[in-house]
C-alpha cells in the first residue's frame, strides 16, 4: 500500500484544503476569502482536467481506481473505494466546473458571513464529487447524506424570506428517501458481505422478488432527489429560497445525484427489477415532463418558472435512462450535463437581475433588451438552449432521449416518447414567454430604465457556460465518446437480465 | 475466597473506598476551596482506570461467580470512569456559578460510579440489585443538590419515589426468578433453564419484572414518565451525568442478564423487548418535537436513544446475531455517551447563574456570537440525528445492521423513520442558533470548554475512523457464561 493519494482523492478533497485555509483567515477580509475559495475550486477543476487527460475513453470499466480498506464492521468490509468511468466522468467535471463559477457569482451577492458561506460551499463540493466517485455503497451513502448538511446551511442562512422552512423541508424530504436506501444498503451488505458496487454487480444473483424491494428502496432516495413527480414539492421551495449560487449548484449538480443514482445502482444492481419497472418509471417521467412544463408556464416569478422547468427537464433524463438502450442512456447522461449548464446559467441570469431590481416578478420587467443588450443576448442563447433548439446542447440530449424511448423494448410503447415530445414544444412556449416578458415590449417602468448592463465579472461567469452550450450543440461527438463504452457495458448487462425476465 | 477475588473488584474498591476516605478528608477542606476535593476525586478515578487497564483482556469469575471479570465488564468500566471524569470537569465551575458548591457532590458522584462499576461485573442477581441501589441512591441525593430550590427538590422526590417503586419490581422479579430456577447466579440460571428444571410461568413473570425495574433505570417507554421532570429539575451537571451513566448502567445489567443468562428464555422476552424498543423510539422522538425547554427536549431525546439501544435485545434473541448485537449496543453506548455529554456541556455553558437560559429560543444568535460553541452543538445535534460523518451515524448503522441481520426489518424501519422524526427537533436547535438573531449570554469556563472540545472531537473523529473503536469492541466477549 503506498501512501500517495491518487488523482481522484485529490479531486475530491482539495476543497478541504481550502476550508482549512479559510478557517484561519480573518472574517472581515472578504475579498481575500473569496479569492482563496475561487482559487481552491479552480485548482480542483484543474485536477479534474488532469483526471480527464488520464481517462481512457476506450475502456468501459472503472479507471484510476483507489481502493483501501477503511474499517471492518461485523464481518463486513467497508472500503475507501474511488473510481471513475464513463457514467460519472462528465458529472465530476460538471461539478468542478460549476463550483468556481458559482463562487464568482456570489462576489457581490453574498455580503454577510462570507467566511462561513464559502466554507459550506467548498464542503458541498467535497460531498458532490465524493458521490460521483464512490464505488463502495457505504462510502457513497456517507457522501450522499453529507451533502445535505452544507446545503441546509446555505439555504437556511443565506436564503430568501422563507428560508428556514425551505431548508428544513429540503433536509427532511431528502432524508426520508435516503433512510429507506440505508436499510437496503444494509441488507446488501449483510447478504453479500461486501459494499463494493463492482463486486456486487459481478456476484449478481439477487432473486427477482427481492430485487423489487431493493429497487424501490433505492428509488425512493433517488426519485426524491431528482425529483420525480409526485415527490417534487420540496424543489420549488428550496430553489426559490436558496441564494443564487445555491440554486445553481442545487439544479446543476445535486439533482443529478438522483439520476446518477439510478444509473449507477438501480440499473446494474437490480437489472430485472429495472426492466419490470421501466414502463412505470417512464410513465412518472412523462407525467413529470408535462406537469413541470404546465406549472412552469403558470408562474409569475422567474425563479419559480426555472425551478419547475427543472422538474420537466429531469423527466427527460429519467425517461432516457429507463429506455434501457444505448441511445436513451447516452442521451440521458448528456442531458444531465446539458441541464446543469443551461439551468445553472438560467439561475445565474435570474440572480443578476434580482441583485439589480430585488424582484423576480415577470410583470415588473419588460423591454430590458434596450438597456441591457449583452445580458439580453446571453439570456437568449441560454433560453434557446434550454428549450432544445437544434444547434445548441439541449437539442442533442433531448433528441437522443426521444429516439431511445421511442424504440425502447423495456418501455414497450412509443406513446411515452410521443407525449414527451409535446413537452419539448411546451418548453418552447414557457421559455419564450419568459423571454418576451423580460426583454421585449416597451421599456415602460422607470426603475428598469436605469438598470446597468452586466459587468465583466458577470459576463465571465456566463461565457464559459455558453461556450459549452455551443460546443455540445454543434459537435457532441467527444462527449458521446467519453460516455459510450461504459453505457454499452451497462446495456449488455441489462440485456442479459432481459433474457432472464422474458 | 482469596486475594485474586479482591483484585477482581479492585476498580470498585478503589472508587468506593476513595469516596469514603474523601468523605473524611473533605471535612478539613475549607468551603471556598472545594476544587481540591474535585481534584482528589479525579485522582481516584485515574487510579481506577489504571486498575481496569492493567487487567484488560483477563477473564475470570470471582466470589463464587458473584463477580464476572471479562471484556464486557472492563470495557463498560472504562466507559463509566471516562464519563465520571467528564462529569467532574463539567460540575466544577457550574456548582460555583449556581452557588451550590459542596464537597459531597464529588463524593456522591464517586459512590454512584462505584455502583456502575459493580453493575458491569455483576454475575449474580443479588449483586445486580446491590449495584442498582448503589448507583441510584447517590443520584437521588444529587438530584436534590440545588436544595432549597423547589425544582430540584421536586425532581429528587419524583426520582426517589418512582425509583424505589422500580427497585421493588426488580427485587420481586429476582425473587420469582429464584423461585423458578432455584438460583440467583447467572451461570446457574443458564444451566437450570437448559436442563428444563424450571417453572416457566414464574420465570416469565420474574424476568418481566426485572425488565420493568431496569427499564425504569434506562428510561424506556412505558417506564419513562419520570425522565423529563427529573432531568429538568435536577442541576444540569447531575442531569448530564445521569443521562449517560445511569442509562449505561441499566443497559449493562439488561444485556448481561437477558443475553447471557436468559437466552434459553428468549421466546418470552423477545417480543416484550421488541415492543418496548419500538414504543420507546416512537414516543421519545414524537414527544420531543413539542418541547421548548432544552433540558426537556434532551430528556425525551435520551428516552428515544434508550429505544435504539433496546433494539439490541430482540436482535440478540437470535443466537447467531447475539455477539454482534451486544457489540453494536456497546458501540452505541459510547456514541451516545460522547455526543450526549457534549450536548449537555453546551447546555451548561448556556445556563445562567439563576438557572434560566434553558429554552431553545435562548440559543438565538449563538452561531454569530460563539461560532465554535455553535459548531460543536450543531455537530452533536447531527450526531444525535445520525447524519454522517458523525459517530452517531456509525452507531445507528451498527445497530440497524444487527437488527436486520436478525431479520427484524420492521423494527429497523421503525428505527429509521423515528430518526427522521428526530431530525426535525434536532435541526430546530441548529435553526435557532444560526438562522435567528439574538444576543445570547454565554459562559466560557476552561474545564467545561475542554469537555466540549474533547467530545466534539470524538464525535467527528470516530465518525471518520470508527475502526479504532470497533477493533477494541471486537475483543470484548460477553457470552462467557455460555462456555
Amino acid at each position: 500500500m503506498n501512501l500517495s493519494f491518487s488523482i481522484l482523492s485529490w479531486v475530491t478533497f482539495t476543497p478541504v484544503l481550502g476550508v482549512l485555509v479559510l478557517l484561519f483567515l480573518p472574517k472581515d477580509r472578504r475579498n481575500l476569502l473569496r479569492w482563496v475559495a475561487v482559487l481552491t475550486s479552480m485548482v480542483a477543476f484543474g485536477l479534474s482536467l488532469v483526471m480527464l487527460a488520464q481517462f481512457d475513453q476506450t475502456n468501459a470499466s472503472l479507471q484510476m481506481v483507489e481502493r483501501l480498506p477503511w474499517f471492518q464492521l461485523a464481518g463486513m468490509q467497508i472500503e475507501y473505494f474511488l473510481g471513475v468511468d464513463g457514467l460519472s466522468v462528465l458529472l465530476v467535471l460538471l461539478t468542478t466546473f460549476l463550483t468556481p463559477i458559482s463562487i464568482i457569482s456570489t462576489w457581490s451577492a453574498v455580503e454577510e458571513r462570507v467566511k462561513e458561506f464559502l466554507i459550506f460551499f467548498l464542503l458541498l463540493e467535497v460531498g458532490m464529487v465524493g458521490v460521483f466517485l464512490s464505488q463502495d455503497i457505504f462510502l457513497f451513502y456517507i457522501f450522499w447524506e453529507f451533502t445535505l448538511v452544507p446545503m441546509y446551511f446555505l439555504i437556511g442562512i443565506w436564503g430568501g424570506p422563507r428560508r428556514v422552512y425551505a431548508a428544513i423541508k429540503f433536509f427532511l424530504y431528502t432524508m426520508a428517501g435516503s433512510i429507506l436506501m440505508l436499510l437496503a444498503i444494509l441488507w446488501l451488505g449483510i447478504t453479500f458481505e461486501s459494499f463494493s458496487v463492482p463486486d456486487l454487480i459481478a456476484q449478481g444473483g439477487i432473486p427477482g422478488s427481492v430485487q423489487t424491494w431493493l429497487f424501490l428502496a433505492f428509488a425512493a432516495a433517488f426519485a426524491i432527489k431528482v425529483p420525480m413527480w409526485p415527490l417534487h414539492s420540496w424543489l420549488p421551495d428550496a430553489h426559490v429560497e436558496a441564494p443564487t449560487a445555491g440554486s445553481v449548484i442545487l439544479a446543476g449538480v445535486l439533482l443529478k445525484m438522483g439520476t446518477y443514482g439510478f444509473l449507477r445502482f438501480n440499473l446494474p444492481l437490480f437489472p430485472e427489477a429495472s426492466i419490470r419497472f421501466a414502463p412505470w418509471m417512464a410513465l412518472l417521467a412523462v407525467i413529470g415532463i408535462i406537469y413541470g412544463a404546465a406549472v412552469a408556464y403558470a408562474q409569475k416569478d422567474v425563479k419559480m418558472l426555472v425551478a419547475y422547468s427543472s422538474v420537466s427537464h429531469l423527466g427527460f433524463v429519467v425517461l432516457g435512462l429507463f429506455a434501457l438502450n444505448p441511445l436513451g442512456i447516452q442521451g440521458g447522461i448528456l442531458q444531465m450535463i446539458n441541464h446543469g449548464l443551461s439551468t445553472g446559467a438560467l439561475f445565474l441570469i435570474v440572480g443578476m437581475i434580482y441583485e439589480r431590481r430585488h424582484t423576480r416578478e415577470m410583470d415588473d420587467f419588460g423591454g430590458l433588451w434596450k438597456v441591457m443588450p449583452i445580458y439580453g443576448a446571453l439570456t437568449l442563447i441560454v433560453t434557446l438552449s434550454s428549450m432544445g433548439l437544434p444547434g445548441l446542447n439541449g437539442f442533442v440530449g433531448e433528441f437522443s432521449i426521444l429516439l431511445g424511448a421511442f424504440g425502447s423494448e423495456a418501455i414497450g410503447s412509443p406513446i411515452y416518447a410521443g407525449i414527451a415530445a409535446a413537452g419539448v414544444i411546451m418548453a418552447a412556449i414557457y421559455m419564450l414567454y419568459m423571454f418576451q416578458k423580460l426583454f421585449l415590449g416597451p421599456l415602460d417602468k422607470d426603475e428598469n430604465k436605469v438598470v446597468k448592463d452586466i459587468n465583466l465579472r458577470e459576463i465571465l461567469t456566463l461565457v464559459p457556460l455558453v461556450v459549452f452550450i455551443f460546443w455540445i450543440g454543434l459537435y457532441p461527438k467527444p462527449f458521446f465518446n467519453l460516455i459510450g463504452p461504459s453505457v454499452d457495458k451497462l446495456v449488455a448487462l441489462l440485456q442479459a437480465a432481459s433474457v432472464a425476465v422474458h | 475466597m482469596d486475594w485474586q477475588d479482591f483484585l477482581s473488584v479492585l476498580p470498585f474498591i478503589i472508587v468506593a473506598g476513595w469516596a469514603t476516605i474523601l468523605l473524611l478528608v473533605d471535612l478539613w477542606i475549607p468551603a471556598n476551596r472545594k476544587g481540591i476535593t474535585a481534584g482528589l476525586a479525579v485522582l481516584g478515578l485515574i487510579a481506577a482506570i489504571a486498575a481496569v487497564i492493567s487487567r484488560f483482556g483477563i477473564e475470570r469469575e470471582a466470589f463464587d461467580g458473584m463477580i464476572i471479570v471479562d471484556g464486557f465488564s472492563s470495557f463498560l468500566q472504562l466507559l463509566f470512569l471516562g464519563v465520571g471524569l467528564i462529569a467532574i470537569a463539567q460540575a466544577y465551575d457550574y456548582l460555583r456559578r449556581r452557588d451550590i458548591e459542596r464537597g459531597e457532590y464529588y463524593i456522591l458522584l464517586l459512590y454512584s460510579l462505584s455502583g456502575m462499576l459493580l453493575m458491569a461485573s455483576a454475575g449474580d442477581l443479588i449483586v445486580v440489585f446491590l449495584a442498582v441501589e448503589l448507583l441510584s441512591i447517590p443520584l437521588y441525593v444529587l438530584a436534590a443538590f440545588a436544595i432549597p430550590q423547589a425544582d430540584s427538590e421536586e425532581s429528587a422526590l419524583k426520582y426517589f419515589l418512582l425509583g424505589a417503586f422500580a427497585s421493588g419490581f426488580l427485587v420481586y422479579g429476582i425473587a420469582l426468578v429464584y423461585g423458578s430456577t432455584g438460583t440467583t447466579a447467572l451461570s446457574g440460571m443458564v444451566a437450570a433453564i437448559a436442563s428444563a428444571e424450571t417453572t416457566p410461568v414464574l420465570l416469565f413473570i420474574g424476568s418481566g419484572m426485572i425488565l420493568v425495574g431496569l427499564g425504569f433505570k434506562v428510561a424506556a417507554v412505558p417506564f419513562h414518565m419520570w425522565t423529563p421532570d427529573v432531568y429538568q429539575g435536577a442541576p444540569t451537571s447531575v442531569t448530564s451525568f445521569m443521562s449517560v451513566g445511569a442509562k449505561a448502567g441499566g443497559f449493562a445489567a439488561l444485556l448481561r442478564i437477558f443475553i447471557s443468562a436468559l437466552p434459553g428464555a428468549a421466546v418470552m422476552w423477545m417480543p416484550l423487548t421488541m415492543w418496548i424498543a419500538a414504543l420507546t423510539m416512537a414516543w421519545g422522538n414524537i414527544a420531543a418535537i413539542s418541547q421548548t425547554n432544552i433540558k426537556r427536549m434532551l430528556a425525551y431525546s435520551s428516552i428515544a436513544h434508550a429505544g435504539y439501544i433496546f433494539m439490541a435485545l430482540p436482535a440478540a434473541a437470535t443466537p447467531e446475531v447475539a455477539p454482534e448485537a451486544v457489540r453494536a449496543a456497546l458501540f452505541y453506548l459510547v456514541t451516545y455517551a460522547i455526543t450526549n455529554l457534549g450536548a449537555w456541556g453546551v447546555v451548561l455553558a448556556m445556563e445562567k447563574a439563576e438557572g434560566s437560559g434553558l429554552t431553545i429560543e435562548d440559543y438565538s444568535g449563538l452561531g454569530k456570537k460563539r461560532p465554535a460553541l455553535a459548531l460543536a452543538m450543531a455537530l452533536f445535534m447531527l450526531s444525535l440525528t445520525g447524519v454522517p460523518p458523525t459517530v452517531g451515524f456509525m452507531g445507528k448503522f451498527y445497530l440497524f445492521r444487527a437488527v436486520i441481520d436478525a431479520n427484524l426489518i420492521w423494527l429497523a424501519l421503525v428505527g429509521v423513520v423515528t430518526s427522521l422524526i428526530s431530525a426535525y427537533y434536532y435541526l430546530r436547535v441548529i435553526v435557532v442558533m444560526y438562522m435567528r438573531d439574538g444576543e445570547p449570554e454565554v459562559r466560557s469556563e476552561a474545564l467545561l470548554n475542554s469537555t466540549i472540545i474533547l467530545t466534539a472531537f470524538g464525535t467527528f473523529f470516530f465518525g471518520i475512523l470508527p475502526g479504532l473503536l470497533i477493533k477494541m469492541i471486537n475483543q470484548v466477549g460477553l457470552l462467557d457464561l455460555l462456555r
